[in-house]
């Protein structure tokens, strides 16, 4: 392991260097990645309502989804030709790694230990982390938490971070997906449920839940969301950087925060600024 | 089970009162029980019409994900078996071996396998395939539920086999040698394909174990199968986790009575036929549950009934 | 070679004691329930019967998974049946050994039943004669002769009930699965954790299977 993760660090040196040298060039994107020559294959959830979901019909619907279509309409390909495959959380590494998809949009947060592996465009949303609860209770600050029985997905950063700077003893229940934790918050064996806002919005804003749950308003550390690249596809990177930007500023990102996320009272935020590969 | 009236007398009108009260007391508790559970799932809204109407209503929750998800769960479980057949024969008839140099290999593999929990297999065997190949992520769970099944089995199976080709008389072998038959021609000319029929039916209980063993790969290594697609459903269908969860469990149920009921059948076809030895390996009832392993063969093997049998209770 | 054993982040004896209780706790729930199953399943009242018959065909063809999942969502989280837990580590330890008593009971019932088959008839007739009754010609004649002949088999249903602990991690028990998925996910070294874990489970089983293995030989009814 230590091995790998020394090689992985020389290579991410000769990206930094080698994304210096690409800074610039800017082309009108034709085709992008090497998925073929006409169409695309984007790695989203399927499972995560406002952001990347599987619907009765199979086709997909969420902020991930329209993004992932905005960018490949930049880059040339037609919705009809976007080939896409679920990209589960543990999975994304290893998917653009292995070429299995051209890129990822799927709430893949930024961090350093990620981009010794894989790049990054974007990010095209922050997020935060937070709490969703019963509508009509409240959570008044951090320190509440301890108070709380909250509940996570196995293996989810979000728990850990909980842990670590705000509630050492809170009692956590861990599950494999968040509709288990739904389950219990609807019913009261949990009091709290904790992960991004984005994610928690999406189920807040699902139909059957109007009026049900609400987000805390906590903020609980922030979440930058980009899209994931083959390591040091900084050619692809500029293309998306561009689109993004375009995205921004023509209102068809705000429209989308809008319609997938807004019914649950989510107050559209202003547009990230782009910080990856320039 | 048709004579066990013998545990007690037939009841007189005295007993009969009795067995009367039981039946109501035993009603009215499982009656207050159902009612009770019944009765907080409604004041939690979790018999709510929309959680539930989908599966009835809305054809697209089985074309969209039930039933692929029922395709995969069919697909590793059947992969899982057909590659764990010949594995199994394989290890089951080199521990039968005359060569103690193939025997106790093969024993040791057998037992190996046998006291490891199925989950650490597949474990074990997802993260091999993660560091050392390069199979797409898509199918890498596959992959590894079918290694773990086809492992764990094969060594089942192994024991099977053995106890198959162990239940055949004696004179078989005998026959074939004294037609100068070799070993090895005995083996695959006299011996298999009499116990292949002998063994049948506990190869299809076999099947129940690896199509509920391969609900752990879906919760734990997120396979595609059954039970995982609780969690697609319940998240376009508003949380309706336990309606989806119950729907899904009653799926494994029908299937594996289904099976149950299809090697009952055929173990009893077998016993029938006059052109077998009427003999029939079972798996244990304990081993259904991936039981029997550690020197005592769990795997019995069922003669037609003897002498010896008749007057025991179910004779 | 072992530098990622460190036993401060990853707490394998901790791990393997819970997965050893498990083991005992459901082990004893499951000989009791099963006891009680088995005796539905000869009882004269006919409800019962359809009742164990029942229970141990559905629980039989059920997925521990399912059935382990289910104690977590079904009776915690939605009707609400903590079991008395003071955390949710507490609440899903109470709720794993439930469902594995649950599980396991059903082939100790049917394991039992095959036991009472191998009683004599003689045996109940002349307890019945005596004026026994029926609890009385279970309790006193029938079970304890039925124990001493499914000893091998039950040890197997223990041996696989020590095996099917591991389920208990898909509702977040820390047992010995659950560390292993969490190491072999941030370690390198495969074969070895892959080892160490069988290993462990290995020790877990083979002293019960051969100390069950030599009491069945002590008891067992001569005939």
């Amino acid at each position: 392991m230590r091995l790998r993760k020394s090689t992985a660090a020389v290579a991410s040196v000769f990206a930094l260097a080698l994304t210096a040298t690409a800074c610039g060039s800017d082309d009108g994107g034709s085709d992008g990645g090497d998925g073929g020559s006409e169409g695309l294959t984007i790695g989203i959830k399927y499972d995560q309502p406002g952001l990347g979901l599987q619907n009765a019909d199979n086709e997909f619907t969420g902020f991930d989804v329209d993004i992932a279509t905005y960018v490949a309409g930049e880059l040339g390909v037609e919705p009809e030709d976007i080939t896409w495959k679920q990209a589960q959380s543990p999975e994304r590494e290893n998917m653009l790694k292995n070429g299995d998809v051209d890129f990822i949009v799927a709430t893949y947060s930024i961090t350093d230990e990620r981009k010794q592996e894989v790049s990054f465009a974007g990010p095209y949303f922050v997020a935060q982390q937070d709490l969703l609860i019963r509508a009509g209770e409240s959570v008044e600050n951090t320190d509440a938490i301890n108070d709380l029985n909250l509940c996570s997905v196995a293996g989810s950063t979000s728990a850990q971070k909980i842990q670590d700077n705000f509630a050492e003893d809170v009692n956590l229940q861990e599950f494999g997906g968040y509709s288990e934790c739904l389950t219990g918050l609807e019913n009261g064996a949990v009091d709290a449920l904790t992960t991004d806002n984005t994610i928690l919005a999406g189920y807040a804003a699902q139909a059957e839940h109007q009026g049900k749950f609400e987000l805390a308003g906590l903020d609980l550390g922030l979440e930058n969301y980009g899209i994931g690249l083959p390591k040091d596809d900084t050619e692809l990177q500029e293309k998306i950087n561009a689109a993004l930007e375009k995205m921004f500023e023509d209102g068809a990102w705000a429209e989308a925060v809008e319609k997938n996320l807004g019914p649950a009272g989510f107050e559209t935020p202003d547009a990230p600024e782009i910080t990856e590969g320039s | 089970m048709s004579n066990l009236s013998v545990l007690y007398d037939a009841p007189g009108p005295k007993a009969k009162a009795r067995n009367i009260l039981y039946t109501v007391l035993f009603l009215v508790v499982f009656v207050a029980v159902l009612w009770w559970a019944l009765a907080a799932m409604a004041d939690k809204g979790q018999l709510d019409a929309n959680k539930w109407s989908p599966f009835v209503t809305d054809s697209r929750v089985w074309t969209t994900f039930l039933l692929p998800a029922l395709g995969n769960t069919l697909k590793a479980a059947a992969l899982s078996i057909v590659i764990a057949l010949p594995l199994g024969a394989i290890l089951g008839i080199g521990r039968l071996s005359d060569h103690r140099w193939v025997r106790i290999p093969c024993g040791a593999v057998v037992e190996f396998f046998r006291a490891i929990p199925v989950l650490l297999l597949m474990l074990f065997a997802s993260a091999l395939y993660v560091q050392f190949t390069d199979i797409s992520s898509e199918l890498r769970p596959l992959y590894a539920v079918v290694t773990g099944l086809v492992l764990y089995n094969a060594s089942v199976i192994a024991e099977v086999v053995r106890s198959g080709i162990l239940s055949l008389p004696r004179g078989q072998t005998d026959a074939a040698q004294a037609i100068g038959m070799r070993k090895g021609q005995a083996m695959t000319h006299v011996l298999l394909p009499q116990s292949v029929t002998a063994m049948l039916p506990a190869l299809v209980s076999q099947l129940v174990v690896v199509v509920k063993d391969t609900a752990l790969g879906g919760v734990m290594l997120n396979f595609e199968e059954l039970l995982r697609s609780v969690r697609t459903i319940s998240a376009n269908y508003g949380a309706n986790t336990i309606a989806a969860f119950t729907v899904v469990a009653l799926i494994f149920i029908v299937l594996n009575f289904l099976l149950t009921s299809a090697a009952t059948w055929l173990e009893r076809r077998i016993r029938r036929g006059k052109r077998t030895t009427g003999a029939v390996v079972t798996i244990d009832p304990t081993d259904a549950m991936e039981a029997d392993q550690l020197g005592r063969p769990a795997i019995k093997t069922k003669q037609p009934s003897t002498p010896d049998e008749q007057g025991r209770l179910d004779g | 070679m072992f530098d990622f054993l460190d036993l401060q982040r990853y707490d394998l004896f901790g791990a393997f004691w819970v997965t050893a209780q498990l083991a005992v706790f459901s082990a004893i729930g499951s000989l009791v329930w099963g006891t009680i199953l088995a005796g539905m399943r000869v009882s004269p009242v006919p409800l019962m019967r359809v009742f164990g018959t029942a229970y141990v065909n559905i629980v039989r063809n059920t997925p521990l998974t399912v059935i382990i999942l289910f104690t977590s969502l079904g009776l915690f989280q939605t009707l609400g049946i903590a079991m008395g837990g003071e955390s949710f580590k507490e609440t899903n330890f109470r709720l794993a050994v439930l469902g594995l008593t649950a599980y396991t009971a059903a082939f100790v019932c049917e394991a039992l039943r095959s036991g009472i088959n191998t009683v004599p008839v003689g045996q109940a007739e002349a307890a019945r004669a005596l004026g026994l009754s029926f609890t009385q010609v279970l309790r006193l004649v029938v079970l304890p002769q039925a124990f001493r002949s499914v000893i091998a088999p039950l040890a197997n249903v223990l041996i696989a009930l020590t095996k099917n602990t591991t389920v208990a991690a898909a509702i977040g028990v820390a047992e010995a699965a659950l560390l292993m998925k969490r190491m072999i996910e941030n370690e390198a070294q495969v074969f070895l954790i892959g080892g160490i874990f069988a290993l462990g489970f290995i020790l877990l089983t083979l002293p019960t299977g051969l100390l069950l293995g030599w009491v069945s030989k002590r008891v067992a009814v001569k005939r």
